[in-house]
């Protein structure tokens, strides 16, 4: 005995699966171009993405899909970070213990951390990579200048994170890179020294007493760091990322040549159909936007709907960045040493890969190499928008005035100079090995760290005279410090051994 | 409405400073200098009134064998403590280029991290240390001698018994 009530229960029960489904995705299946767009517009996770996107975005030689691949690294070191935390004790010797604890006790625990090491990793090589597209694609130029500067902070942080995590292992390693790291950050002590004035302006111990909360490098710096690692700086870089990819949306997608439309071919069949007519002026916002709309006077042409196109490559970037970290992973172990010890140094005590190219310059000067050079490079990079304000060659690989041809010369004197001076340095020793008394100051102001700045600037300027470009200049100064950081940072790392003397490989350092 | 030139103010003139224009202001301003004040007070939250760290002096018994020019490392302490002719005399063996602990030796002290060297009075022979080891203060005592690792003296400082 059914009543019309009951039935209609019955059949709502059995209808709620696709009902649930059906007010989840409201736009229904993304089947045409206008549920193609709300399927995007209407999700918060994807809304971040414009409805259609440029055929000449999605060129794999535009991006390298450098930017998500940094992003995809990140959420790989996010998830397999907060794993970590379920046993990780910021205490030293426990925090020790505790790392064995998930290499050799916790189920996939080594495998987690070889990710997270590995990611990290990658992370920081893919930041560099999508830096060095964006400034020789130019598509640092108008509007797009303050996102270059967001970029530079996002690097900033991406360094800040890779060592702070460096200390969290507790292990021989991590104690002496942070020592190290440390008593740079104390190095303007250096120049007081030298000017005698640390007594009553010590910026270098205050920041150092800032980092380790203590004398010495003990638990309070170590809880310090992990806090560092696992709250502020993670906080630090997302809302950094969220003003990065917002402002790509705002400042109109990516940059692309003037004639990015002409020079596509015919989109093939399979493309999705797209409008004819591009509207002469725009409606809405005009009272509330400045200057012209990206949509004004172009046609929607050459856009494809995100939905799939788009998607499909992030996907596949994504997929491909957790398939290297995986691989990494698989086949190398983090590292873990001995506990540490305060009492004896490891020998050679070396920092991050990525920091060795500034632990050379500091094996001359320790302000110059672990605070001079690199304010120099930061300030460096971040004036380029603002001094090059030329509009050629936006959105073309090594475009703008000089082109490939001053990237060429300039790797021959970006790798000439740096490789020079190192040898130099290497074989002959330096001021203080000639003439011990002499005062700090002058090494300060005069070691390889200086000279190699000094001389990528003047070959730079000299671009400027000769191609009339600040482009130019900007290429070739770019070209340097990058074949600079190469240089350095293989010889820190390679040709580095114990008492940070030079040997040609790892098999010549001595027995001890 | 008309107004005749002086009149008394009438309630429908605009206010001088309007009241609702004042009062916003006064809060803003008292806003911010209470925000200013809090992150003054709060910056100086990293710094301990109290530093976590191991007393900076200790006393040392030095073994009545030790020669002279050898160094003795207490336990645990990044200082080297000698004794000679004419008294004892302690060196910090943290490294001042970039704080590494230098190994004492006979031709004066190593730095494993940059390759810095060091005479065996501290003074700097080669390598990136901007500045000599630093001497501490030795106070004798009774059959022993108290270092100050928070103390400097003058190079050549030796204490006799």
């Amino acid at each position: 005995m059914s009543t019309p009530a009951l039935e209609e229960l019955k059949s709502n029960l059995r209808a709620a699966p696709k009902r649930i489904l059906d007010t989840a995705f409201r736009s229904g299946k993304p089947s045409t171009d206008r549920t193609r767009s709300t399927f995007i517009f209407g999700n918060v996770f994807l809304h971040l993405h414009s409805t259609r996107v440029h055929r000449w975005t999605l060129r794999w030689s535009t991006t390298l899909g450098l930017g998500l691949a940094t992003t995809a690294a990140f959420l790989i070191t996010l998830i397999t970070g907060v794993l970590l935390m379920f046993y990780y004790k910021p205490y030293p010797d426990a925090a020790y213990q505790s790392i064995k604890d998930i290499h050799f006790v916790v189920p996939t625990g080594r495998f987690m951390r070889n990710i997270h090491r590995w990611a990290a990793n990658v992370m920081v090589v893919a930041v560099i990579l999508h830096m060095a597209r964006a400034f020789y694609t130019a598509s640092y130029r108008k509007p797009r200048e303050f996102n270059w500067l967001i970029g530079m902070g996002l690097l900033a942080t991406t360094l800040g994170l890779s060592f702070t995590g460096y200390l969290l292992p507790w292990d021989q390693l991590a104690y002496w890179a942070i020592t190290i790291g440390a008593n740079i950050a104390q190095s303007p002590r250096e120049v007081t020294d030298a000017i005698g004035i640390t007594d009553w302006f010590d910026p270098g111990g205050a920041q150092r007493f800032l980092l380790l909360g203590s004398d010495t490098l003990g638990p309070e710096a170590l809880i310090r760091f992990y806090l560092l690692h696992v709250m502020i700086l993670p906080l630090a870089l997302v809302a950094l990322m969220s003003v990065h990819f917002w402002r790509i949306r705002k400042d109109g997608g990516l940059a692309r040549p003037a004639g990015a439309d002409e020079r596509l071919p015919d989109p093939a069949g399979a493309m999705y159909p797209v409008f004819t007519q591009a509207p002469a002026k725009t409606y809405s916002l005009a009272a509330i936007v400045k200057g012209r709309t990206a949509a004004v006077g172009q046609g929607p042409e050459n856009t494809v709907p995100s939905m799939p196109h788009l998607f499909y490559a992030e996907l596949g970037v994504f997929m491909l960045t957790t398939l290297v970290c995986l691989a990494l992973a698989l086949v190398s172990d983090a590292p873990l040493k001995e506990l540490a010890n305060p009492n004896v140094p490891e020998n050679p005590a070396k920092a991050p890969w990525y920091f060795l190219g500034l632990q050379e310059l500091v094996s001359f000067s320790a302000f110059v190499g672990g605070i001079g050079i690199p304010m120099i490079v930061l300030a460096g990079l971040g004036l380029i928008p603002y001094l090059d304000r030329e509009d050629s060659g936006t959105g073309e690989w090594f475009g703008g005035s000089g082109g490939p041809g001053v990237v060429k010369q300039a790797l021959v004197v970006g790798f000439g100079a740096a490789l020079a001076i190192e040898t130099f340095a290497i074989r002959f020793g330096w001021i203080r090995e000639w003439y011990l008394a002499a005062p700090q100051l002058l090494i300060t102001i005069l070691n390889p760290g200086t000279l190699l700045a000094a001389a990528y600037g003047i070959y730079s300027v000299w671009l400027v005279k000769r191609h009339r470009s600040a482009r130019a200049g900007a290429l070739g100064l770019f070209t340097c410090f990058l074949c600079g950081f190469l240089v350095l940072t293989a010889i820190g790392t390679y040709f580095r051994g114990p008492n940070w003397v030079f040997y040609w490989s790892p098999s010549d350092w001595p027995r001890h | 409405m008309t107004v005749v030139p002086g009149s008394p103010r009438s309630r429908l003139d605009p206010e001088p400073l309007p009241r609702r224009d004042w009062l916003g202001l006064a809060s803003l301003w008292s806003a911010g200098s209470a925000m200013l004040f809090a992150l003054l007070g709060s910056m100086r939250l990293p710094k301990a009134a109290i530093v976590a760290a191991q007393s900076k002096g200790f006393d040392v018994a030095l073994p009545e064998s030790l020669r002279i020019g050898e160094a003795f490392v207490p336990p645990n302490r990044a200082v080297a403590v000698f004794r000679d002719a004419e008294g004892v005399y302690a060196i910090s063996t943290i490294c001042t280029h970039l704080g590494c602990v230098v190994k004492p030796g006979a031709e004066g002290f190593e730095c494993p991290c940059h390759g810095s060297r060091f005479k065996p009075d501290g003074a700097v022979s080669r390598g990136p240390a901007p500045r000599p080891l630093a001497w501490l203060k030795v106070t004798p005592g009774d059959g022993i001698f108290h270092v100050d690792e928070g103390k400097t003296v003058p190079p050549g400082t030796k204490v006799t018994v």
